[in-house]
Order: structure tokens, then C-alpha cells, then sequence
């Protein structure tokens, strides 16, 4: 509670309270679908956008997505993540601010924080939300829910809302306006928890970052086979995935493995190549908006669940869709 | 060790999802229950703690009666008792209030529970679990050692792993990973029949309020039919995905 407000102004400053991550220096995309929201659910309310950010360079162009104030927190310390810490920062900022509502994606980072944070600001969590509140009073979101086999209504009670976006399923909406930035120094509290290492490939597209992920499943026999899977991943600037067999038989590393018990993916385009289409592989895959099926079998059941479909033989289509795209990209 | 190991009874992965009561209940007409499978990987490695450490394993479900016999295969499988906290699990605040006041009352050193449950996807009860009762917390755990009273374990992280070291009393949120798949055990004859005489408390709820409350369910429109492109056209792929689809 800040004591140099009284009541009234407290209702006059709350905003929305939007956390805005960022890699190394640099706001994620995420970010920016995130403040675009945030801008939205304001905009019902009638209030302003707080960001809060740590440990970002430049945090001016979340004006461009309609944020009108950013709260930076710079500390070296803050270098690797830290749920119990990070939670500790935005309740700090949210109650500076008398946030109402606070976003956040569904990185896998915020969803980590994002139930520490509910308990600390006694708030209500709405995960995998996917469109702009139906309505702010009560306060109601639609969310995926049975790993994208249906929506859920679902409305949040408590004062404080807390709403975790699902990627790429608002997108990113530009609302120019000018942030700007304040330096915030909140308390920051001992963790528990401390990294001993990170094992993280830096050179690649992750598949939770990506707009277009390339995956391939048991029908590409066997590991070796995964280097026309990378080039394709590679020409279209994508992340690589994989069905559970796949990692399970260990041809592929588990973190690449999507699908109901695996990684979500919620992309802009998924091309499946030598995957059937089961039921747990759909339920994990099926939120990403175009999806395209390369498979022998015209039967597999992925072409009922696909936009665009190639029944043929991997092993022909992808290196010749490789040189398509290539010479698409270099007309571009 | 004392480790308390939340299962969530959850639709197999293969149901179909139908709703009733004009779209504002789940159809359990005919769905097959299951344990939640990040909490069978959860409970495996519990089982291994049991086993090479002498841990304590107890299982909790937050529901009604109709989860027994979910709590009833956890205890075929090897868990030691099972607790159910006899309440409909309305909402992950509501559920992980009731949990946290086990592991109060029970003094628990270790909480399993998964990254999420597969019907509706909070992913939240871990976590709340651990904000509620002051305990460390690592998501997403692939891998877990306890040594005394400090654990080391490694979390999957977006584009890679992470190892972490941190100390009890804590709670995953566990997942696909933390044991080998060939490791899961299927109950047998023997497990099935101790389960019988082992301990099933039925605890009642502390009141708490649901932070959310479900209005309604809808189930996605239909897909349109797929669009099919010859093997030899794929020119006309690329097309389709730039000027149709636009998302190349
Ligand atoms: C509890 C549970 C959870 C599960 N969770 C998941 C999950 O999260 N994710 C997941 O993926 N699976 C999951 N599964 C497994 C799932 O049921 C399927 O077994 C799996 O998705 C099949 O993988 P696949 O499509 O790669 O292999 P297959 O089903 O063997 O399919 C291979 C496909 O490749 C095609 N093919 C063969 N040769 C070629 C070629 N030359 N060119 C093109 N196509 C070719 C075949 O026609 C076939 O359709 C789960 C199962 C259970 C029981
Ligand atoms: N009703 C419940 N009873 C016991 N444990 C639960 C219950 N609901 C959720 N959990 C635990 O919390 C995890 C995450 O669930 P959720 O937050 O619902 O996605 C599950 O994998 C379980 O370990």
C-alpha cells in the first residue's frame, strides 16, 4: 500500500499491469502480444497500461503496442529467472500501481510465477485465455480448456484478476502511443532457489517463441533422417518438434516432444511430416492456426484435422518443398 | 521423508469431450478416468524415493467419492495411504487451499504434483500450493535428488533444462521426464489386493472461496475439409500458405 495516496485517488490511478519479458537485454514477441492485450482490456475499462520489465536495455517501443507507462527493474542479480523473486516484483509494482488486472503470457516462465503470484495478491487465475474479456463485470474470459478440445467461460471473482495469455492467439496490435519509462527499485526478497546451470541452445528458434514449428514424427524412421526437418525449420525461420515416440525412442530430445503430455504449440503454422494424427498428438497441436500434413497414408487421421494436406512421401516432398521455399524467400 | 504425492482424476486422453446441462457441466457419460499423467510420473518417482530412501509416500485427491478408485490404482501402485478431501474441485485456488492445509496438518517435507492437469489446464495448484504454504517450488521438473534436507533438481525450460538446487520443505510441478516411461508400473494382482486394506481418509474441505467460477463450455467449431496439393505441385503449396493462409 503507498500512504501517499488516499482512497480516492487510489481508484483514479489503477491500471492494468501487463509483465513484459525479455531475453538477454531484449523484449520477447511474446511481449509485445501481451501489451497489445493489455491495451485492449484498459480500453474496457477505461485505464492506462503499466508495463513491468527487468533488466531491459530500451524499454521505449512498448508505446508502439499502447503502453503508456513502463516500471524497469535493473539488477544484475535478476539475470537468471526466478519465480519466487520475479512474482515478488510485479505483486511490488501491482500494488504501487493498485493494478486491477495483471497480465501476463504463457511462457513457460509466467506460468511458472503466475500461480505465486495469485496467492501473494489473494488474486484469481485465468490461464490459456484467448480473447479480450466478454465482460468486465462480472469479469469473464474464454479459455482453452481439455488441451484445446473445447473453450471455457470462465469468471474471475476476486478483486485483483490475473490473466495468462495464450500465444499467438490475440496477436500483436500496434497502438502508438509514448511510454514512459521509470527506473523501479522494489525489495528484493531471499530465494530458496539458485541455478546451477543452464543448458539452453541459443541459435535456435524455441518452439514456444515460434511462429512457424516444423515437426516430424515415427514415419521419418529414424533419427538420421531429421536434417531435412532442420533445413526446412531453418528456411522458414522455425522450431523443430517432434511426436512423443519420436522423443521417447530417442531419435529427438524430450523438450522437442508436443502434444497433450508434451509442449503446447500454438503457432501461426504447424507442418507435420510422418505424424498419424492421434488423438493426445492433435489435443497439443491443434491451437496453432494453419496446419499442414505430409503423410504416405491418405487415411492418417491429421488430414481431418489439417488445412493443407500433401499425401506423399517425405522423403521426396520435403527436400523439393525445401527448393520451393528457397526460391520464394530470395524473390521476397 | 514424509512425501505427499496430489492426483488429479482426469478424462483418458483419448475421450471425447461432450458437455451437458446446456454446455455448463462435463459429460462423464461414458469417459474412463484416469490418474492425471504428469502425476503418474510424479507418483513413480515417489515410489523410487520409497524404495532407495525410505520415504513415506501418501497420495490426496481434493474430490468426491467417485475419484476413489483413482486414489485406490495410486495405491496399487505402491503409495502407503490415501487421503480425499471430500469436496468438488471447483476452482485451482479453491483445491490448492484444501491442499495446502494437508500438508500443514500432515507435515509433508516433499509435495509432488504435475505440471498441470490434462482436463482443465490450470496449472496452478503446484504453485499455490507453495505460495500458500512458504515452500520452494520448481515447475516443470524433469528430474529430482534429495539428499538430506537439500534437493537438486532440473526444470525444462523453453529451448533447453536447467538444474537447480534448492531445499525441502518443496513442491514440483512434475512432468513427462521425471522418469523413464518404461518405468511406469501397471498395478498387479498382488499391489491390487494390499491396496484394499490400506488407509483411504476421508477428510472434510476448510471453507474457502473460489477465487473463479466455470459459466460455460463450448466446443470448437468444425474444420473445414483439407485442402489437398499433389506431391508434384507444391509450387502451389507455397502460394497457398503466402497468399491464402499468409503466414510464410
Ligand atoms: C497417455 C498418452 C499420452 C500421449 N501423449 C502424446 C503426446 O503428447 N504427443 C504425441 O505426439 N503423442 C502422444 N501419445 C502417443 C500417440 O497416441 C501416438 O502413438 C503418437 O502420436 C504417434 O506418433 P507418430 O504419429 O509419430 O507415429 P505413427 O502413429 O507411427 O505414425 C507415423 C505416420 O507416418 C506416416 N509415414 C510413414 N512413412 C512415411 C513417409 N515416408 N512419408 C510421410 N509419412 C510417412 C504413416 O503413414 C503414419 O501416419 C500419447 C499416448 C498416450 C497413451
Ligand atoms: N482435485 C485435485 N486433487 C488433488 N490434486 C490436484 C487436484 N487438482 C489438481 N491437482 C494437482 O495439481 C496439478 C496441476 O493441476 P491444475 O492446476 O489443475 O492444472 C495436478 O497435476 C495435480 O497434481
Amino acid at each position: 500500500m503507498n500512504p501517499e495516496y488516499t482512497q480516492d485517488d487510489k481508484t483514479q490511478i489503477m491500471s492494468v499491469l501487463v509483465y513484459t519479458e525479455s531475453d538477454q537485454g531484449t523484449f520477447k514477441k511474446a511481449a509485445f502480444e501481451v501489451a497489445s492485450y493489455a491495451k485492449a482490456v484498459a480500453d474496457q475499462l477505461g485505464t492506462s497500461v503499466t508495463a513491468i520489465s527487468i533488466n531491459v536495455n530500451d524499454a521505449s517501443p512498448l508505446g508502439n503496442f499502447g503502453v503508456d507507462k513502463v516500471l524497469n527493474v535493473s539488477n544484475p542479480s535478476l539475470n537468471d529467472f526466478n519465480a519466487h523473486t520475479y512474482a515478488s516484483i510485479i505483486q511490488q509494482a501491482a500494488e504501487r500501481e493498485s493494478a486491477q488486472v495483471v497480465i501476463v503470457s504463457s511462457s513457460a516462465d509466467s506460468k511458472y510465477l503466475a500461480p505465486l503470484l495469485a496467492v501473494k495478491l489473494e488474486a484469481g487465475y485465468a490461464s490459456n485465455v484467448i480473447a479480450e474479456p466478454s465482460n468486465t463485470s462480472p469479469f469473464t474470459v474464454k479459455r482453452n480448456a481439455f488441451t484445446n478440445k473445447a473453450f471455457e467461460l470462465t469468471q474471475i471473482n476476486t478483486k485483483i484478476k490475473i490473466l495468462g495469455v495464450s500465444n499467438n492467439a490475440f496477436g500483436i496490435v500496434e497502438n502508438s502511443a509514448s511510454a514512459s519509462v521509470e527506473d523501479f527499485a522494489p525489495a528484493l526478497p531471499e530465494s530458496g532457489i539458485s541455478v546451477k546451470s543452464v543448458d539452453k541452445a541459443s541459435d535456435k528458434v524455441t518452439i514456444a517463441d515460434a511462429e512457424i514449428v516444423v515437426s516430424g514424427g515415427r514415419g521419418l524412421k529414424g533419427p538420421e533422417n531429421w536434417g531435412m526437418i532442420e533445413e526446412l525449420a531453418h528456411v522458414l525461420g522455425a522450431a523443430t518438434a517432434c511426436s512423443k515416440p519420436v522423443s521417447d525412442l530417442g531419435w529427438r530430445p524430450h523438450g522437442e516432444h508436443v502434444g497433450q503430455t508434451g509442449k503446447p504449440v500454438a503457432s501461426n503454422l504447424y507442418i507435420a511430416i510422418g505424424i498419424s494424427g492421434a488423438i493426445q498428438h492433435l489435443a497439443g497441436v491443434s491451437a496453432s492456426k494453419t496446419k499442414v500434413v505430409i503423410n504416405t497414408d491418405p487415411e492418417a487421421p491429421f488430414f481431418k484435422a489439417a488445412d493443407y494436406g500433401v499425401v506423399g512421401d517425405a522423403f521426396q516432398v520435403v527436400p523439393e518443398l525445401i527448393e520451393k521455399l528457397k526460391a520464394f524467400k530470395s524473390q521476397q | 521423508m514424509k512425501i505427499l504425492v496430489c492426483i488429479s482424476h482426469v478424462p483418458d486422453t483419448t475421450s471425447k469431450i461432450n458437455f451437458t446441462e446446456s454446455d455448463t457441466k462435463f459429460d462423464t457419460n461414458g469417459v474412463q478416468f484416469v490418474i492425471n499423467p504428469n502425476d503418474e510420473f510424479g507418483l513413480t518417482r515417489a515410489m523410487w524415493f520409497k524404495e532407495k530412501q525410505g520415504a513415506q509416500v501418501t497420495v490426496v485427491n481434493v474430490g468426491g467419492a467417485d475419484t476413489e478408485p483413482t486414489l485406490r490404482k495410486a495405491l496399487a501402485i505402491g503409495a502407503d495411504a490415501a487421503i480425499r478431501v471430500n469436496a468438488t474441485a471447483t476452482d485451482g485456488f479453491f483445491v490448492a487451499k484444501q491442499l495446502a492445509n494437508v500438508v500443514k496438518e500432515g507435515e509433508y517435507d516433499l509435495v509432488i504434483a504435475g505440471r498441470e492437469s490434462i482436463d482443465y489446464n490450470g496449472g496452478m495448484v503446484p504453485g499455490m500450493i507453495a505460495g500458500l504454504i512458504n515452500a520452494n517450488f520448481v515447475n516443470n521438473c524433469i528430474g529430482l535428488d534429495i539428499d538430506g534436507n537439500n534437493a537438486k533438481a532440473t526444470r525444462e525450460i523453453d529451448g533447453g533444462k536447467e538444474t537447480v538446487s534448492t531445499s525441502l520443505p518443496l513442491v514440483i510441478g512434475g512432468q513427462k521426464g521425471l522418469v523413464e516411461e518404461s518405468d511406469l508400473r501397471i498395478p498387479n494382482m498382488r499391489g491390487i489386493m494390499m491396496a484394499r486394506k490400506k488407509p483411504l481418509n476421508i477428510v472434510e474441505p476448510t471453507s474457502a472461496d473460489a477465487a473463479t467460477s466455470s459459466v460455460s463450455f463450448e466446443k470448437p467449431a468444425p474444420k473445414g475439409a483439407v485442402t489437398l496439393v499433389e506431391p508434384d505441385n507444391l509450387d502451389e503449396l507455397v502460394n497457398l500458405l503466402h497468399n491464402e493462409a499468409k503466414v510464410i
